[in-house]
């Protein structure tokens, strides 16, 4: 463990939007000292709010106590709580906001909610250096291009109807394909999908700066049901076919902004052919091309802490009374007052 | 069929380089959809043949229905590659901030007649920013890049067409969105009627309520 000043001070950050409960230390300057997370498995089928709720509420004391041990700070040590506010499944969410106050209340510090998406980005230019990006965002929740105007990340594109990682989730649930540790059910897809060698003919919907995934989703289930293609093919065309479809986007994104940086964030962020392409894109533009490393791309609790720091340094402060949660907290919606 | 000669690259675009270039001593452009080397070769070559030859057709129609747009000189299909007249103007990008209230609702008006053209005559464009726009000296709001449009009676691919600018203007007007684009649905009102016009801004509610994490979805959130 590194030494620390004295006068350093630490955020204590809580993630619970979706399946995962996660809990991250973070310095005020910066340092990310604890990112544990237990993730809900359903038994079957996709997530169940309730479900993952109790999971988040029976896992809450032992993956706080596993951080600040990691960490190395005590409970009376932290300066701040921060919490994931939203958007997210509401169940999971009150159970993270619960844990919060709780907290906040009991060690008489300050309380910050966070939007999970800023939270992305945030601990995506933290880790990386990433200045001013174009950030394609990529989770089993959202797919979103975006980029900073005006005091708030501005939405330039996204789906209009499922996620990235829904679309391959299902698709992977669909197929009979099992989770590996720690890994999303979608990453299944990727191992496959490295198989493959015939590119079958599925949808390629892209509209301006959103895209469509769930008639890709549809035909690639078709074609699975039907029992004609081999898996890996599928696995295969379905990733080069969506992966397509949030480059061009991405790219577009790129060309209208003019943006120097290439930033890609979130769960998805991890399959490396998905890196591959948005790096041909990023160069093509003379944009530095940055990826959010392993650890903080699928949904963290150090990536709250971070941006609880950031909100919380630059006046950002949340009230128990407003510390409701926020089921459909759209990114464009919140002031960003530390970026410039 | 004559060599076009002496490029210079105007603009990179997402999906296509723009060239400045003469041509049988016309200003032209070149707009040239290389390979993407990020997709696979067999999905790139199908995307760009796909639309190098679907938008020259659905420029030609736009222009009969009376939207101004580039006259197609030359489709080159092989290379992907389309050579069009040269509009002077500008970009109504660089414009929208920099006018006055009453020429910005003014202008918006006439891009919301121009897309009701569009529309009324089963077109839709598939990427109205205020990049795609370009208003010329003499006034003339042409509209480019149909790389992505398509021939269509569906109310649901105009809602998109329109939902598309109005997340335009949001992202890169956003001190004037509202007023832009209540002022486009004024234009297209014009040209499309009451009833149609109710129709698609419903149907553009509908498209927004289905995306993920949106206010409008739910009152309590």
């Amino acid at each position: 463990m590194v030494a620390r000043k004295q006068s350093e001070r630490y955020c204590l950050g809580i993630e619970s939007t979706a399946d995962d409960f996660g809990v991250g230390v973070a310095t005020f300057s910066g340092g990310i000292l604890a990112n544990i997370t237990s993730g809900y498995i359903p038994e079957q089928g996709g997530i169940h709010p309730r479900e993952a709720a109790r999971h988040h509420a029976e896992v809450a004391d032992k993956i706080l106590a596993e951080a600040l041990a990691k960490a190395g700070v005590k409970p009376k040590d932290l300066s701040l709580i921060a919490f994931a506010q939203g958007p997210g499944l509401g169940p999971c969410l009150r159970t993270g906001a619960t844990v919060a106050r709780a907290l906040a209340s009991f060690l008489g510090i300050p309380l910050v909610g966070v939007n999970h998406s800023v939270g992305h980005i945030e601990i995506g230019k933290l880790e990386t250096g990433a200045r001013d990006p174009v950030t394609l965002y990529v989770s089993g929740g959202n797919t979103m291009v975006t980029a900073f105007a005006a005091g708030r990340y501005r939405v330039l594109g996204e789906t209009l109807d499922i996620a990235l990682g829904n679309c391959l989730d299902v698709f992977a649930r669909e197929a009979g394909l099992k989770h590996q540790k720690g890994l999303p059910l979608g990453a299944a897809v990727e191992q496959l999908a490295k198989e493959g060698k015939v590119l079958l003919s599925l949808p390629y919907v892209v509209k301006g700066m959103d895209l469509s995934l769930s008639g890709l989703l549809t035909s690639a289930m078709t074609l699975l049901q039907k029992g004609e293609c081999n898996l890996e093919d599928l696995c295969y065309s379905l990733q080069e076919n969506a992966f397509s479809m949030v480059t061009e986007v991405t790219e577009r994104a790129l060309a209208h902004t003019e943006k120097k940086a290439v930033l890609l964030t979130g769960g998805v962020a991890a399959n490396k052919r998905l890196q591959e392409m948005l790096k041909v894109i990023a160069e093509e533009h003379n944009a530095s091309f940055n990826v959010v490393p392993h650890e903080f791309a699928a949904d963290n609790g150090a990536m709250i802490a971070w941006t609880g720091v950031l909100a919380y340094t630059h006046g950002v402060v949340t009230p128990v009374e407003d510390s409701c949660v926020r089921l459909r907290w759209r990114v464009e919606k919140v002031d960003v007052p530390w970026v410039k | 069929m004559g060599k076009v000669a002496g490029q210079i690259l105007l603009k990179k675009g997402a999906e296509a380089s723009l060239f400045l270039a003469e041509w049988h001593g016309r200003r032209v452009v070149v707009k040239a959809r290389l390979p993407k080397k990020y997709r696979p070769e067999q999905l790139d070559s199908t995307i760009r043949r796909y639309r190098t030859i679907h938008e020259p057709q659905l420029m030609h129609e736009a222009k009969r229905v009376g939207v101004p747009t580039p006259t197609i000189f030359m489709v080159d299909v092989e290379n992907a590659a389309i050579t069009m007249e040269f509009v002077e103007g500008k970009q109504v990008k660089q414009l929208l901030d920099n006018i006055s209230q009453a020429e910005r609702c003014e202008l918006c008006a006439d891009i919301g007649e121009l897309v009701g053209k569009l529309h009324k005559h089963g077109i839709v464009h598939g990427d109205l920013t205020t990049s795609n726009m370009i208003l010329t000296n003499a006034g003339r709001i042409f509209i480019v890049d149909f790389g992505l449009g398509d021939k269509t009676g569906e109310l649901e691919a105009k809602g998109v067409d329109l939902h598309l600018l109005k997340r335009a203007l949001q992202s890169t007007h956003y001190q004037f969105a509202d007023e832009c684009f209540q002022a486009v649905i004024e234009g297209y009102r014009r040209i499309s009627g009451e009833a149609a016009t109710e129709k698609v801004l419903d149907k553009i509610l509908e498209i927004e309520k289905r995306g993920r994490y949106v206010a409008e979805r739910r009152q309590d959130s």
